[in-house]
Parts: C-alpha cells; sequence; structure tokens
C-alpha cells in the first residue's frame, strides 16, 4: 500500500491546479460547517492520504447514484477525488467480470482488511436470494462477506439508504435497507434519487480527513448536508410566506416563479442540500426548473401520496366510509331521540 | 407509517368518521325530540323571522350588560374570528379543505396568519383567566370548559410553532398539529363545542320560544 501513489499525486498528474484544489476543500470544509482553520487540515490529509480502498456494490438499483457521479458535464474535482481512491471495485464501471471481478473485490478485501470503505447502492432482496444475483451470489450474501472487514459503510442513494423504490408498497422483493442488515458497523446514509454528487465525495472526504464519518440525523444522514429542508433554504421560499402559488404549470404564478407547494411540492418535509449545493456544477435544481420537490432523499418517499398531491391534503379514505359514518350518526340520532322521548313521557305521566 | 403518515391518514380518517357521525348524532336526536306542549296563548306569532332576528340580535349585548361583558365579549370576538380566519384563510388549509371540497378561495400572507393565530391565543388566554379568577364563572365551569377550551386553542399553538421550529422538526411539528386538529375534531360533537353547528339552531329556537311568550328579544 505504501507504493500507492497519494491522493494529492494523482490530482497533480490529472492537472487539478493547486487553487482549484484548495477551492475545493474550502467549499468542502463549508458544506461540512467546518471553520475555515480546517481548510489546511483537509488539504493536507486528501494530499498525503494512500489511495484508499473502496468497494461499491450495487444491488437492486438502476445505476442512477452511478450516473450521477460520473456523467457530470465536465470532469471535477469531485469526479478526480473519486478517481483517485481506489475504486477496487465497481461492476458498472470495472472492465473485469465474472470470477476476475469477484477475485479483484476478494484481494481488494485482504489487502486492507479492516480498513476499506463500502459503497452500496441498490436495496437488499430479502424475499428470494434469486431476485438479485451477481456472478451467482445473493445481495445479501455478497453484502455481509464484504462488510465483515469494513471500516464503515455508506449508503448510497434512497434505495440502498431505505429500501426506496424496490421496497415501494408492495416490496414484491421484500428489499430492505443496508442499515437494517449491518448492525455492527457504522453505516451513514446518503440519500437522494439520486444524490448530489458533491455530498458523496464530501462524505468520503471527511472520512480521509477524520478517519471519522461525520455528525448524522435520525436516518443516519450527514446533519452537513441534511440539516435543513429544501423549503428552509428555497429561493422561492418568500413566495410561499407573502401566499403566492403556481396553482398549474402553466399558470401565471408558475410563470413568475411562485411557490409549488399547491402543485405537491414535498420541500417542507424534505432534508436535502439540492437548494444550497444544486445540481449541474450548481447550475439548479428541480424548483429552479419549475418541478415541485418529490422528497427523494426522504424514506418511503414512493409511497407517501402523489407527487402533485399537496402536502396539507386529508386522506380521509373513501366517501363509503363517510357515507357509513353519517348512517350511524342517523342510526344513534334516532335511538337518542326515542330514548329521550320515552323519558319525556315518563315525566310527564309522573308529573 | 411514520407519525406524520399516522397523523395524516388513520389519525385524520377516524376524527372525520367520528365528527360526522357524532354531528349527525346530536342534530338527529334534537330534531326527532318531541316538542313540549305549550298550553299558554301566544303573545305574538313566534316563527322563523323570530329566529332569524334572535340569531342576530344575540350577537350583540343587551344594553344593561354591555359596559360589564365589554371586556370578555370583545375578546370572545378576537378568538372567533381570529380562529375562523386562521383556519380558512391560511393557504395550506385552503388546500387541506380544497383536496375535501373540490373549492378554493384566496389566502391571506403568512405574517398576517401568524398576527391571527397570536391575538386568538392571547385572547383565549385572556378569557381562560377570567373564568378562573371571576368565582361566579368558575362556580359554574366543569370539565367540558376547560377541556373544549383545550382542544380548542391546542391546534393554534401547535401550528404557530410550525414555522419557529420551537422544539421539534417541522414533520413532527405538523404531525402533532394534525393530531391536536383530530382531537379537536373527535371532540366536537360532543362537548360544548357543539355550538360550532348548533350555535344558530339553539338561538333560533330560543328567539321563536321567547316571541311567542312574549319575552323581550
Amino acid at each position: 500500500m505504501k507504493n500507492k501513489p497519494t491522493v494529492g499525486e494523482i490530482l497533480q498528474a490529472k492537472g487539478v491546479s493547486r487553487r482549484g484544489f484548495l477551492k475545493y476543500c474550502a467549499t468542502t470544509a463549508s458544506l461540512l460547517a467546518l471553520p475555515p482553520a480546517m481548510i489546511p487540515r483537509i488539504a493536507k490529509a486528501i494530499e498525503s492520504a494512500r489511495r484508499p480502498s473502496v468497494i461499491w456494490l450495487s444491488f437492486q438499483e438502476c445505476t442512477g447514484c452511478t450516473e450521477s457521479l460520473t456523467r457530470s458535464a465536465a470532469p471535477t474535482v469531485e469526479g478526480l477525488i473519486f478517481d483517485a481512491i481506489s475504486l477496487d471495485y465497481h461492476h458498472t464501471l470495472q472492465a473485469a467480470s465474472g470470477e476476475q471481478a469477484e477475485a479483484a473485490r476478494h484481494a481488494a478485501m485482504e489487502e486492507n482488511e479492516g480498513g476499506y470503505l463500502v459503497l452500496v447502492d441498490g436495496s437488499i432482496p430479502m424475499g428470494n436470494p434469486g431476485f438479485s444475483t451477481i456472478a451467482g451470489i445473493s445481495n445479501y450474501d455478497m453484502l455481509m462477506e464484504t462488510v465483515a472487514g469494513a471500516a464503515a459503510v455508506v449508503s448510497i442513494g434512497t434505495c440502498a439508504a431505505f429500501g426506496g423504490i424496490p421496497g415501494a408498497n408492495p416490496n414484491p422483493t421484500g428489499a430492505v435497507s443496508v442499515g437494517d442488515l449491518v448492525k455492527d458497523k457504522p453505516v451513514i446514509n446518503v440519500p437522494g434519487c439520486p444524490p448530489i454528487p458533491m455530498v458523496m465525495t464530501a462524505v468520503l472526504t471527511q472520512f480521509l480527513t477524520f478517519g471519522q464519518l461525520p455528525e448524522v440525523d435520525r436516518y443516519g444522514r450527514p446533519l452537513a448536508f441534511f440539516g435543513q429542508t429544501i423549503h428552509d433554504r428555497c429561493y422561492r421560499r418568500p413566495f410561499y410566506e407573502q401566499g403566492k402559488f403556481a396553482n398549474s404549470f402553466d399558470d401565471e404564478g408558475a410563470k413568475a416563479g411562485w411557490c409549488l407547494y399547491k402543485l405537491g411540492c414535498k420541500g417542507p418535509t424534505t432534508y436535502n442540500a439540492c437548494a444550497t449545493v444544486k445540481w449541474n456544477q450548481g447550475t439548479s435544481f428541480p424548483i429552479e426548473s419549475g418541478h415541485p420537490c418529490l422528497g427523494c432523499s426522504e424514506p418511503d418517499f414512493w409511497d407517501k401520496g402523489g407527487f402533485y398531491e399537496p402536502l396539507s391534503t386529508g386522506k380521509f379514505g373513501s366517501g363509503a366510509k363517510v357515507a357509513g359514518a353519517a348512517a350511524a350518526g342517523v342510526a344513534l340520532g334516532a335511538v337518542a331521540a326515542v330514548a329521550g322521548r320515552r323519558r319525556q313521557a315518563k315525566y310527564t305521566k309522573e308529573a | 407509517m411514520d407519525l406524520l403518515e399516522f397523523a395524516r391518514g388513520p389519525a385524520l380518517q377516524w376524527a372525520a368518521y367520528i365528527l360526522v357521525a357524532g354531528t349527525i348524532w346530536r342534530i338527529v336526536g334534537i330534531v326527532l325530540l318531541e316538542k313540549k306542549p305549550d298550553y299558554s296563548e301566544p303573545r305574538k306569532s313566534g316563527g322563523y323571522p323570530a329566529a332569524i332576528k334572535v340569531i342576530w340580535t344575540r350577537a350583540f349585548t343587551a344594553e344593561p350588560f354591555a359596559k360589564a361583558t365589554l371586556y370578555p365579549k370583545m375578546m370572545a370576538y378576537v378568538m372567533h374570528i381570529g380562529l375562523f380566519m386562521v383556519i380558512f384563510l391560511f393557504t395550506p388549509h385552503i388546500v387541506f379543505f380544497e383536496g375535501w371540497t373540490g373549492f378554493d378561495w384566496p389566502g391571506l400572507p403568512n405574517s398576517v396568519i401568524f398576527f391571527l393565530g397570536v391575538a386568538t391565543v392571547v385572547s383565549g388566554v385572556a378569557l381562560l383567566v377570567r373564568r378562573l379568577t371571576n368565582p361566579v364563572l368558575k362556580l359554574i365551569s366543569n370539565f367540558d370548559d376547560y377541556f373544549s377550551w383545550f382542544v380548542t386553542l391546542l391546534p393554534v399553538v401547535t401550528g404557530l410553532l410550525i414555522p419557529v421550529r420551537a422544539l421539534f422538526r417541522y414533520e413532527d411539528l405538523l404531525a402533532i398539529h394534525i393530531l391536536s386538529v383530530a382531537l379537536l375534531l373527535i371532540w366536537l360533537p360532543f362537548g360544548k363545542l357543539g355550538h360550532t353547528f348548533l350555535v344558530f339552531v339553539t338561538r333560533g329556537t330560543t328567539g321563536m320560544v321567547f316571541e311567542r311568550r312574549g319575552a323581550k328579544t
């Protein structure tokens, strides 16, 4: 491992300037809510780090998380940081396949016993091992075998973090999250469908810098990125406060960029950094493009009612049940009235 | 199912069923009661005009009591009007009613709603203080009075906490707010809050009876 180049050497070889590198370190420190004094430490830690071994496991997923990281419009420092880690196994990106690929995974596990990171995207089917296999190995077996010698596990995307779309009702494969299965290792969730690339790399940077994973919320998400709601940081928030809302996707309110709450925006209950970090090199995020937030970084987001149903819509059930309640009311009222009449008759008679 | 899903789903559903059944139970029970025979000779014809008259005049204090009841009357007005505006003119509430009825209407800015909510709570507290400090009022108050006060103001207080993000996260506060509304809906038909749907019926009935007996209305 000592013969491996450091991350700093690799970045230098890739043509990343000192200015660009320090800019990345400053941005990461800011995103992680660290003081500016930590920037040199981050820079030093990244520069001197020997390429940490990372094993990326993909289970029941759509590859959107990998796409999010690799399909940026131009090579980014975040992307290069990812190049600079030793991504020893990623069956979408690696050239090797079959037994060779599995041999690479085992080799990485043995060489870096206790020190490698496992990144997982996709949920794990527990209904039947045959629902999803890689090289004939069930997702469950591969996960448990791989995390046994890992330093930590990072669940990339909502499927790995919470079960995601495969776990949506009726959950035909019995999909569960990584955290549901891995109990003896630190598991950090970086949800999103897909997650923001910068968030993924910042979590890895924190691990490289401090040797530990960041502080997390009750869903195991790093607080630095998931500590505030989309609504709290949304540039359309003033319109919400003023009571100015788009009522449809093509009305005057939509054209004026008013709040999308009435069109089903889940920003108030969604914790993520989209409104601040944004997407595509900081170009925009869904609300900025005129679409309500779907709440994709929240558990069970697929089953929380319609995407275009406003958050404050009540779920009253069927009209038939309400009619049944009304009928019950009529019956109870009639019984009460009959009892009342009997009492009246009794008192009148006594009088 | 998290707390918010429970609040928006089963809790609100059951509260709605109980509200509908309870309200209809109370109304049908009253409507089907046998009318007491009135053996006195009618002084006036009574009828619906008398009912409408009393519905209107009882909105104001009779002259002899105007000064004595000015303070609680004002507080009661602030509380009722504030409550009405907060419930029906806050946009997320309008969206809620739209999902239920299909109708929507313009709302007020959040700052105005927040002010109205605070005014509602302050007037409600003022009324409670009066109830607790006035010996006669205290004597005639029972559990119903205090619990009805509590379940009425609880949703306003929990609603005001949401934008402040006090103590809990947004979704937890929203869930608590919806659960407090569910509690209000469940209690509404059975206690003194039944005046929400009975107030005009009882006032009108009083007007008709009083007019018939020649009382000043």
